[in-house]
């Protein structure tokens, strides 16, 4: 029990939330958990599923790997990180087969292979891991809200795109009431169908990608005549 | 020496504590869904049942009356399976295949095709599982098109047969703009059914149930 990270003495909170949403993005900056990102996110119904579901996982994961990091000895990290993220998705799993059968369906493989994302135990070994608990829950909020927020622009993107709705399926996810929120915005579209398809989702986060970039460079110039830009962490994880 | 083997027994300990923690939490979580989760599957496979036949024309409850035809006997990659719907007085009204198919654009297509017994006229197609191309492919699919529907009140005889294809192919069928294979095998396959069913109905309703069919519902 001696050989225990150092806390980080106070935690800059306002840091932690710019980092999940925008400077450390897992989907825009630090590109993982792609493969479900890319696959997905044909509408927006589907983005908002898998994004709850990973934002859930990273919660927890966070929680009980920062409540447990003084008896895990980092000898056995990894494998322990593994079991705690794997039995997390499995009750999700389980959880979302029983009370949303059809999004499950939908979403298929790509909840249990939440497991996979190595978003989530990036933030574990990265994160969790060295803090205690109430920032490690902030952590993993603020970078599932930071992908799910990804998934749902793409997932809006391509969707409009490909079929000139939004929504379409809503139902699928919050029940019969929920039908009022898809929209037809372009009447009679013919559809694109590349955006639907793989490559579309590709492309779709390429644009995203650049678009956050240029942001970024205007936000850069705009404050390097008043201060010093912000310190942005990059954590190889 | 000894204190890495203490350390090795400690961390071994520790791991397996927490799996035990973990299995924990998953058997709770799957004692507390499976009913639900069986619930849905279940009303899954009775909404598919009743997309192709009416649940008026039946009685019986089809999870307990169906077969395995195995793939040799009816020609198709995997094992099939066939739910027999028989009236209130036990009477044979139609039989409902689940076939599958390998001839798509993108894999398995899984059908649902029932077939009236008296007549053998198609009640209904639906497509269960595809992986074909959205957008094009997949308007086998009831949401994305009417298409499936024109197998309806299809027969197949003499007279009937050279009908059963594609436009492309010289039938009445159409095929998608962009996507022929599709249609193609979806055709091919409820007519492969329907050929079959053709000829072996009165023998699918006449076998007694294997005993394990029966005991499959817990």
């Amino acid at each position: 029990m001696t050989e225990e990270v150092k806390k980080s003495p106070n935690t800059n909170y306002p840091q932690l939330i710019a980092n999940g949403l925008w400077h450390n993005n897992p989907g825009l900056v630090q590109l993982l958990g792609l493969c479900p990102l890319l696959a997905v996110t044909g509408n927006v119904v589907n983005g908002i599923g898998l994004g709850l579901a990973t934002l859930f996982t990273l919660v927890i994961s966070n929680a009980s790997i920062s409540f447990s990091r003084h008896w895990v000895r980092k000898e056995i990290r990894i494998p322990f990180y593994v079991l705690v993220i794997a039995s997390n998705v499995t009750v999700i799993d389980l959880l979302m087969s029983a009370w949303l059968p059809h999004l499950h369906m939908v979403l298929g493989i790509f909840i249990p292979l939440i497991v996979t994302n190595c978003a989530i135990i990036g933030r574990a070994e990265a994160f969790a891991s060295r803090n205690s608990m109430l920032p490690a829950i902030v952590d993993g909020l603020m970078m599932g809200l930071g992908f799910l927020f990804v998934l749902v622009v793409l997932g809006a993107m391509r969707e409009l795109l490909g079929n000139g709705t939004l929504f379409a399926n809503a139902a699928v996810m919050f029940g019969e009431g929920a039908k009022f929120l898809t929209v037809q915005v372009i009447d009679d579209y013919k559809g694109f169908l590349l955006a639907v398809l793989p490559p579309g989702a590709f492309l779709g986060l390429g644009f995203l990608i650049a678009f956050k970039n240029i942001v970024d460079r205007w936000l850069e110039k705009k404050n390097k005549s008043s201060v010093s830009a912000i310190p942005v962490a990059v954590e190889n994880s | 020496m000894k204190k890495h083997v203490l350390a090795m027994r400690k961390s071994g300990f520790l791991l397996a504590f927490f799996a035990f923690i973990g299995v924990l939490f998953v058997s709770v979580s799957h004692l507390l869904t499976k009913d639900k989760i069986a619930e849905n599957q279940r009303m899954l496979l009775q909404h598919n049942w009743n997309e192709v036949l009416d649940i008026s024309r039946y009685s019986n409850d089809l999870n307990n009356d169906n077969r395995i035809i195995s793939a040799e006997e009816l020609d198709l990659p995997y094992d099939s399976t066939v739910y027999l719907a028989r009236s209130k007085s036990g009477k044979p009204v139609a039989a409902i295949f689940r076939v599958t198919t390998l001839e798509g654009y993108g894999g398995r297509i899984t059908l649902l095709v029932s077939v009236n017994y008296k007549d053998k006229h198609i009640t209904g197609v639906r497509v269960i599982n595809h992986t074909e191309t959205p957008g094009l492919g997949d308007k086998i699919e009831i949401e994305k098109s009417k298409w499936i529907l024109g197998f309806n009140d299809k027969f197949l005889n003499d007279e009937t047969e050279a009908a059963w294809a594609v436009k492309r192919d010289g039938g009445e069928f159409d095929q998608f703009t962009g996507a022929t294979i599709t249609p193609r095998a979806v055709v091919g396959l409820v007519k492969h059914v329907l050929d079959y069913a053709n000829n072996n109905m009165s023998r699918l309703f006449s076998t007694q149930p294997k005993p394990q069919a029966q005991d499959k519902e817990k």
